[in-house]
């Protein structure tokens, strides 16, 4: 279980200590406060997101509303963009001397601290909510719905009883993997200057080289995680959200939205402004001012070693899934559920502390493997492991048992059953997990800075490097490939689903 | 999809065979300096000396942790960091080897590690931006602590969370004591000193005129003003041995587990060498450490009024950010 090894180096690191340092660093007052602020921004961050998401999903699924393939692609579009960019080009886009004010000739307040790291971190994390409930409303039985219709029940009510409880693990998979991002992030905290864990972590390396005290903080942070994955355990037991009758779902009804489009539109269109032109725009603001084309030298080979470990990372955290996420729907024990619980950990773990415990780990048992592509591969799917689990789980609840089971009683043996009857259903699911750590790791960071091999060079350690310069005029061109790859990447997915339907 | 798997499977495992292939390289090289400021270096001693070197570039505070994790084990043969502080706590993990004598003679020996550890590569001073539009030069400041005085309320520009500036408050903190680098920073932070995120945007603050000075490095005004000569700042020091005129160093040492120390020491070489220093110079606009003859006269004047600071020291930031964060500026 490679999700362990950080939490076994960091009981190593932190136990360095004697038992009275340790206490002094457990208990001291700041703690209190980065619990605060890190929970604060936790629940504040999930309720900003669940109140973009949630309206978008019902629209693009539920109803007639024009250009649904273009909202949904446009929805989803954030996730290519790295978080730092977008706090980058917040940062700079209010204030005196804001691209707000030399653009378009007015001054807004410029974000930072809680505010800024709030808005930032929800439009980009977003899309994993949105992402989430979408496949849940694709997949619920609407023969529920009528049925509760056709019992007198009013429209709110339907929504209330028989909608929302239907969404609950689609939802909560959502809140997962936002809640613990936000745990861990650090690109927007960073630059928005909020102290949560993650960023204290962060100070306390490069304030003292400290290992302990930073261990320390981590594994407070992880006991939090562990504290909302026994939660979301418990709000999730002994549910049932597949067919239980026999035939198939049919097509779902449409609402008619008639006039309420247009204030949809205006909605979709001050999302899209702030998570996707600000940044876009600042990027291409920044090319205009350095029209230099030799960057561009070069940028294709930087690109196809950015791709070279990011796909089999994404192909490995998707295969590594399915069975952790089989397991524990099918078999729920709670052995099984504390092994999928336990991939949330990694997810959670800051990665830098998470990439320090790989070069730990792998010198002392597997030298031969440190800085190789194959080492980094791993450390990225094991990080990103959550983010495939999600989906894949939210696709198996609704992939009904029976037939698996009519197929084991065909005689056909348990893999191939598996593979005949239930992988079909979960494609959409392992497709859309694999496409988010994907695009994960096209835009990482610490962990590519110390495990990648030596000479390795990816699109983001490059925006990140010319950035760090306040060359933004040569960042620009990586900033801008990461982004266009990755919205053409989820183009095809997204075409692959609709040429099906 | 079965075959696309297939596919990226094999150009995994190709790129794989690629990459663990590490002893093509001469030598291995961390960098916690960015690309754009390493990699034309690197290619012209490529060229010069027929020897390939491989970089990993990161943070410079990530690179010193990992080397701390990585040991005597460490493929690094050489590490370039972009402060002093890195170097120092490198130095003090024992992780280090001591330069040859030769090397060490040629820089200044306050911009060299403690038992001939680590050696500076170049410099950067940190300086008082000014508006060349509504200060008068002549009226300038002569210490940083006369920042405090009345007369510039509210039109001071600074960046606590800048690693140079913490670097500077370290050294303020290593030559005056905690009360009055404590006294100093709530002193500024009273007379209505705006925060800026790096050192940029105090430039682009002042031209704007949202303020009227600041603290900044040197080398950001120059960039500007190659971009737009008319840019409306101009940098100043305060009176000689001033500690606003601090110096700090980029520098580099060599890894206690490298088998190639000749070769790194070659490099080392390289960088100290006359042609290579008067291109951070005038390429890059950070000062040339090695104090040849012809050293431009801004360059001289900079080394000559900056403090005496033992940069080594500054390794441990520990009660920088705690003052920091007590003034609330972090």
């Amino acid at each position: 279980m490679g999700v362990l090894i950080p939490l076994f180096y960091l009981v190593l690191r932190a136990t360095e200590a004697d038992w009275s340092t340790s206490a002094e660093l457990i208990f001291r007052s700041r703690n209190l406060s980065l619990l605060q602020n890190t929970v604060l921004l936790t629940a504040a961050v999930l309720f900003v997101t669940t109140l973009i998401a949630a309206p978008l999903a019902w629209l693009t699924v539920r109803t007639d509303i024009s250009g649904k393939k273009i909202l949904t692609l446009l929805s989803v579009l954030p996730l290519a963009i790295p978080g730092y960019i977008l706090a980058y080009a917040l940062l700079g886009f209010g204030g005196a001397n804001g691209t707000a004010s030399l653009l378009l000739g007015f001054e807004i307040p410029r974000l930072s601290g809680f505010w800024g790291s709030l808005v930032a971190i929800s439009l980009y994390t977003y899309p994993y909510m949105y992402l989430n409930l979408r496949s849940g409303l694709l997949g619920l039985d609407p023969s529920l719905e009528e049925a509760a219709r056709s019992l007198g029940m009013p429209s709110a009510g339907v929504y209330r009883r028989i909608v929302l409880p239907q969404l609950r693990p689609a939802f909560l998979a959502g809140v997962l993997i936002i809640g613990l991002y936000v745990l861990g992030d650090f690109g927007a905290v960073s630059l928005m200057r909020f102290e949560t864990f993650s960023y204290a972590l962060f100070l306390q390396y490069s304030a003292s080289y400290d290992r302990i005290y930073a261990a320390w903080l981590a594994l407070m942070l992880l006991s939090i995680t562990a504290t909302i994955l026994f939660a979301e355990y418990r709000l999730l037991r002994g549910k049932l959200f597949h067919r239980t009758g026999t035939g198939t779902a049919r097509n779902i009804r449409l609402t008619k939205l008639g006039w309420k489009a247009y204030p949809a539109y205006a909605g979709m269109a001050i999302l899209m402004f702030s998570a996707i032109i600000v940044p876009v725009g600042t990027i291409l603001f920044w090319m205009s001012r350095s029209m230099d084309y030799s960057i561009w030298n070069g940028l294709t080979e930087v690109l196809a070693q950015s791709v070279s470990a990011s796909a089999p990372a994404a192909i490995l955290a998707a295969a590594l899934a399915v069975p952790l996420a089989y397991i524990s729907v099918r078999f729920p024990s709670p052995l099984s559920r504390g092994l999928e619980r336990i991939a949330y950990l990694g997810y959670a773990t800051p990665p830098l502390a998470l990439a320090l415990a790989f070069v730990f780990f792998s010198l002392n048992s597997v030298p031969f493997l440190y800085q190789t592509i194959t080492l980094l591969v791993v450390a990225y799917s094991l990080h990103f492991l959550a983010e495939a689990i999600g989906p894949v789980r939210s696709a198996l609840y609704q992939a009904p048992p029976r037939i698996e089971e009519a197929a084991r009683s065909l005689g056909y043996p348990p893999f191939k059953a598996f593979m005949q009857s239930t992988f079909p259903l979960l494609k959409n699911g392992i497709i859309a997990g694999a496409a988010l750590v994907f695009l994960s790791c096209m835009k990482e960071l610490p962990i590519t800075f110390l495990l990648s091999p030596v000479g390795f060079e990816t699109l983001a350690l490059n925006v990140w490097s010319y950035s760090n310069e306040a060359l933004f005029a040569e960042a620009a061109p990586f900033a801008l490939t990461i982004l266009v790859f990755s919205s053409v990447f989820m183009g095809i997915l997204f075409s692959r689903e609709w040429s099906r339907t | 999809m079965k075959k696309a798997f297939v596919v990226l499977g094999i150009v995994a495992v190709g790129l794989f065979m690629i990459y663990n292939d590490r002893s093509s390289a001469d030598l291995i090289l961390y960098s916690g300096r960015s690309k754009a400021l390493v990699d034309p270096i690197i290619e012209r001693f490529e060229q010069e000396t027929g020897l390939r070197v491989e970089v990993k570039y990161g943070g410079t505070t990530q690179l010193a942790v990992a080397l701390m994790e990585e040991g005597s084990r460490t493929p690094a043969d050489i590490f370039w960091a972009q402060d002093a502080g890195a170097l120092g706590a490198i130095a003090e993990a024992g992780l280090f080897q001591p330069l040859s004598e030769g090397l060490i003679q040629m820089v200044p020996q306050r911009y060299t590690g403690a038992e001939s550890m680590w050696v500076a590569t170049s410099g950067r001073a940190r300086v008082l931006a000014f508006s060349t539009s509504r200060v008068d030069e002549a009226s300038l400041p002569s210490s940083v602590f006369e920042l405090t005085d009345a007369r510039w309320a509210n039109r001071i520009a600074w960046a606590p969370t800048n690693g140079s500036f913490q670097a500077f408050v370290s050294a303020m903190l290593h030559e005056y004591g905690a009360e009055i680098t404590r006294n100093w920073l709530t002193g500024i932070k009273n007379n209505g000193a705006k925060n800026y995120a790096n050192n940029n945007a105090i430039l682009q603050g002042i031209a704007s005129g949202e303020s009227d000075l600041g603290l900044t490095n040197h080398y950001y005004l120059i960039r500007s003003k190659t971009a737009d000569p008319s840019f409306p700042v101009e940098n100043a020091f305060f009176e000689s041995g001033d500690i606003g005129n601090m110096i700090n160093v980029s520098g580099i040492g060599v890894t206690k587990g490298s088998q190639r120390a000749a070769t790194a020491e070659l490099f080392i070489q390289f960088l100290l060498q006359e042609e290579t220093q008067k291109w951070f110079a005038t390429d890059i606009f950070e000062y040339a450490i090695t104090q040849t003859p012809d050293l431009d006269s801004a360059v001289r004047q900079a080394y000559e009024v900056s403090p005496t600071v033992d940069l080594g020291a500054l390794s441990n930031l520990q009660q920088t950010l705690t003052l920091l964060r007590e003034a609330g500026l972090l």
